[in-house]
């Protein structure tokens, strides 16, 4: 805060008074909602509600359909998390080592970030379709016969891919921007300290991108768990069927169609818990940076 | 220093073209007509039905949509990424500006309100959201597309960021030259900010205008749906067809990329300067 | 123009904190006083507090004859010179300077004749239309000052405003500082942690350590008179030296070693002296001198500084440390005896308990 501020009694109620009440009305009056419903069984013909407790949780956590969307959910982001920071990085690196063509390059490798999930996830639909699509084709060579939509793997194999496609170019833009103001007298300093360019890396390098790679690692779990929601739902094409979902999915799925508001609502919130957490994580992460900087 | 490897300029092709491929494709399959694509699949070249598919997409209702055309939605798109991006700049920066310089009792607990929407993403409040928009009765409405999702504190955190990083000093000296809130504001903050707010201008445009989620909730009537939004629609009516468009779904989905892609390369630099400078 | 006039002012944050624990200082019109200790003093904390940027807690500030304790500061006829300059980026220097003139709704050709007429004596008439950033520091600096001279106020207060410039340009513009104030007249409150800058400008000088006035006086009085160990110790480089001595009858000797004996009517028990580097002299035979005080010293590290040197000694087994100051082309040898002897009237006594100035209680007499 400033040392010095402006004391005026109303003007900053004023000020802060759109924002109070857009957050009031869309934020914390349907999050309360939902906490409450959370613990309500809903009558599903609209008469009235009866309190259940914590049975819309058990419910919910001891489903054997909640357990496979979870593990599912575990899976997906750990892999698209994986691969697009280590492709991110990988092309970073190679982008922040060569003098030619580096802007061309950069604008190339990042463009795609402007592309909407559900954008890229209809070209990627179209990518692996059954009849007119190359990639399928592709993999038919290599002797894969890949059902979108129909085979459990190939539909979670053909999410990942559009997935990483997607962020790989947020990754990206970070990992060289960290790259780049790496200070040029520590890469000199190691360059004189060890010949392998490869070590000099892993151990130079590396470590000071450490902590935008802690800080991309929560965007991206946060991406593969929430904002992938667009790419699932084109490549679903709106029928789930017995294909992967992940856990918004399943949210979104129970609430809309399936009616099930009390479930819905305990899914919401234990989803909150799980952005309360990772929030939380990444505020610690970034005063870190701050003092890295 | 930098020693160029043909290797790395191999990589950084091979990887460029695992952005764009799928893009080029995209763009060529539009330029084919709908035949040609369901006989031979999607094209990577030059197909000369380019006017014919854009512009039965953009003037004529019909084919995926039955009511509206594509330079609808278009415009729809258009007034969703402008309003939220100019709606949350305004809210926001008045929100920091609050927040920052001013000296009031409730000031942490209202910080603390507007952090707490970090803690919310829409996902996790989609149908007691999507219930209280309705009972406003803001349904198939702009304001409904555009105002709620204005609220999220990214905004204010972006500005209330950068207005710490701003002297102290200048502060002072405006009350020293006499200036209250107001005019220090307008005429110091506010220009002050110029980078600032066109690079969360560009942030903020490509993000309204890529929402998919909440235009799927709240928008059921056509003439209100965005390009992002329509993306569903486009695929489903696509699946149910004898021989499927894909040539005009494919110029959908290359209309709706066009804008946030030009901006986002045009104005790069800004762009990844706001993008990383407001993730401190 | 107008004197300022501080009574019992005192400031404490809201943790608790006092910044500053009473001070009062009269300052004349058209005098130029610096505020000058280390950082945390609460020097800056001061000039906050008659700005009008920092609140009061408690005493009474007037400027003129108005008390403005609960004045805005546009309102106090002040105006400031800040460490960072502070001048607004986006505009160019002819709108920095006009800024605050035009806030008060002065007529445009009034705004535009002082503009031009500071920009004339600071010498920044060719750069009005740029922006600060095209600037290099001593510009800006002069920018800030035009800032300030524009308004024609009752006073300028400055905030350590030379402590981003380099070495010389520092030199530079602290003369071009005195010249101006000399030449407007207006009573200035000036805040540095550099003692040299606080001697070669002030009218007065106030030391201030821990929120509190160590001293008030012309920096030569202030020099030749320190009110404390902690006054002798800042102003003044290198620092006096200062040796914690006991009482033995009328024998006085070091507390931690001996290398040291003179007598003294002081009445303590124990007591601190003081010795300037410079009443320092090196003298070959001891016999024939007068000096009460006859030092042998062992020279541990030299420090050739052109006209003069520093010669770093010490004292006794204990090692008590003395700086002595000698011309510059005489050689001294590492671990080689060195024989320095004081006058009478250059030593100072503090009081071991309080560190307080002894000597001018005024009876008590070196022997």
């Amino acid at each position: 805060m400033k040392r010095v501020q402006f004391a005026d009694p109303l003007m900053p109620y004023m000020l802060l008074l759109p924002q109070l009440l857009i957050v009031g009305i869309f934020f914390i009056w349907p999050a309360a909602e939902a906490v409450r419903s959370s613990f309500y069984l809903e009558d599903p013909f609209g008469f009235g509600s009866t309190f259940v407790g914590f049975d819309n949780f058990t419910d919910a956590l001891t489903s054997s359909d909640y357990a496979s969307t979870a593990r599912f959910t575990l899976v997906f982001t750990a892999l698209t998390t994986f691969f697009s920071l280590s492709i991110a990085l990988l092309l970073a690196v190679k982008a922040d080592s060569v003098i030619r063509g580096a802007s061309t390059y950069r604008t190339l490798l990042m463009w795609v970030y402007a592309i909407a999930p559900p954008v890229a996830g209809l070209i990627g639909v179209m990518l692996f379709d059954q009849h007119i699509g190359p990639l399928k084709e592709f993999a038919g060579l290599l002797g894969w016969d890949m059902q979108i939509g129909v085979n459990y793997f190939d539909t979670a194999f053909c999410m990942i891919v559009i997935a990483v496609w997607k962020q790989v170019p947020i990754n990206f833009i970070f990992f060289l921007s960290g790259l780049q103001s790496v200070p040029k007298s520590i890469q000199e300093a190691a360059a004189i300290d060890c010949r392998s360019g490869a070590r000099r890396f892993w151990t130079v390098t590396f470590p000071l991108l450490a902590p935008t790679g802690f800080f991309l690692l929560i965007i991206n779990i946060t991406y593969a768990l929430f904002e992938t929601f667009g790419i699932i739902d084109l490549v679903l094409k709106g029928e789930p069927g017995n294909n992967p979902i992940t856990l918004v999915y399943k949210v979104f799925l129970d609430g809309f169609r399936g009616n099930d508001l009390g479930g819905s609502s305990a899914q919401s919130v234990i989803l909150m818990l799980l952005v309360f957490v990772l929030t939380i994580v990444q505020f610690r992460l970034i005063e870190r940076r701050v003092h890295y900087n | 220093m930098k020693r160029e490897h043909i290797t790395d300029h191999l990589i950084l092709i091979l990887g460029a073209v695992f952005m764009i491929a799928p893009v080029i494709v995209a763009f060529m399959t539009s330029t084919h007509d709908a035949v040609s694509v369901y006989r031979n699949g999607l094209q990577m070249t030059w197909g000369g039905h380019f006017s014919d598919t854009y512009s039965a997409v953009l003037t004529e209702a019909g084919g995926f949509t039955k009511e509206v055309t594509g330079f609808t939605m278009l415009k729809n798109s258009m007034i969703l990424g402008l309003g939220f991006a100019i709606g949350k700049i305004i809210i926001s920066m008045l929100a920091a500006y609050a927040i920052v310089y001013f000296r009031f009792p409730l000031a942490s607990f209202c910080f603390w309100v507007i952090f707490a929407t970090l803690l919310l993403p829409l996902e996790v409040r989609i149908l007691p959201s999507y219930e209280i928009v309705q009972g406003l009765g803001m349904m198939n409405s702009y304001s409904g597309l555009i105002v709620p999702l204005i609220a999220s504190a990214t905004g204010t955190f972006y500005f209330r960021q950068f207005f710490k990083s701003v002297p102290d000093e200048l502060v002072e000296a405006a009350r020293i030259d006499g200036a209250g809130p107001i005019k220090f504001f307008i005429d110091i903050l506010v220009p002050l900010s110029k980078t600032m707010i066109a690079a969360i201008f560009i942030i903020m445009f490509v993000y309204g205008w890529n929402q998919y989620l909440w235009p799927t909730l709240i928008t059921t009537d056509e003439t209100f749906f965005t390009l992002v939004r329509g993306m569903r629609q486009i695929l489903q009516v696509w699946i149910g067809a004898q021989i499927p468009e894909t040539n005009q779904a494919m110029a959908l989905a290359v209309l709706a990329m066009l804008p946030p892609v030009i901006v986002v390369i045009v104005f790069q630099s800004w762009f990844v300067k706001g993008l990383v400078e407001s993730e401190k | 123009m107008a004197g300022i006039t501080l009574s019992n002012v005192r400031k404490t944050y809201a943790g608790g904190v006092a910044a500053v624990k009473g001070v009062s200082i009269d300052i004349e019109d058209g005098e130029f006083i610096v505020l000058v200790g280390p950082s945390g003093c609460g020097k800056s904390t001061l000039l906050r507090m008659v700005a009008g940027l920092e609140a009061i807690t408690e005493g009474e500030i007037s400027i003129g004859d108005r008390v403005v304790n609960k004045i805005e500061p546009a309102d106090r006829d002040i105006a400031m010179v800040f460490q960072n300059y502070a001048l607004y980026p986006h505009m160019t220097v002819y709108n920095n300077l006009a800024y605050g003139l035009k806030n008060r709704g002065i007529k445009k050709e009034e705004i535009d004749r002082r503009v031009r007429e500071a920009a004339r004596i600071l010498e920044i008439a060719d750069y009005l239309d740029r922006k600060p950033r095209a600037l290099s520091g001593g510009q800006r600096q002069r920018v800030a000052m035009g800032r300030a001279i524009v308004r024609e106020p009752k006073a300028f207060l400055f905030d350590e405003p030379l402590s981003n410039l380099d070495a010389k340009l520092r030199v530079q513009m602290r003369i071009e500082i005195k010249k101006l104030q000399k030449a407007l007249g207006t009573t200035s409150l000036y805040v540095t942690h550099d003692q040299l800058e606080a001697m070669t400008l002030a009218d007065r000088l106030v030391v201030l350590n821990g929120g509190q006035v160590e001293q008030i006086g012309t920096p030569i009085d202030v020099y030749e008179n320190p009110a404390s160990t902690f006054v002798a110790s800042f102003i003044g480089s290198p620092a006096m030296n200062l040796m914690e001595i006991e009482r033995d009858n009328a024998q006085w000797h070091l507390s931690r070693g001996d290398g040291l004996s003179l007598k003294s009517e002081l009445e303590e028990r124990s007591a601190i002296l003081g010795l300037r580097p410079e009443d320092l002299h090196i003298v070959e035979d001891e016999t024939q001198l007068e000096d009460p005080l006859v030092l042998s010293l062992i020279v541990s590290a030299v420090e050739p500084v052109g006209a003069e040197s520093y010669v770093h000694a010490t004292l006794g087994e204990q090692g008590q440390e003395v700086i002595v100051r000698a011309p510059g082309k005489q050689h001294f040898e590492v671990g080689s005896v060195l024989k320095v002897a004081a006058k009478r009237e250059k030593l100072h006594f503090f009081s071991s308990e309080t560190g307080k100035a002894l000597t001018s209680t005024g009876k008590l007499q070196p022997a």
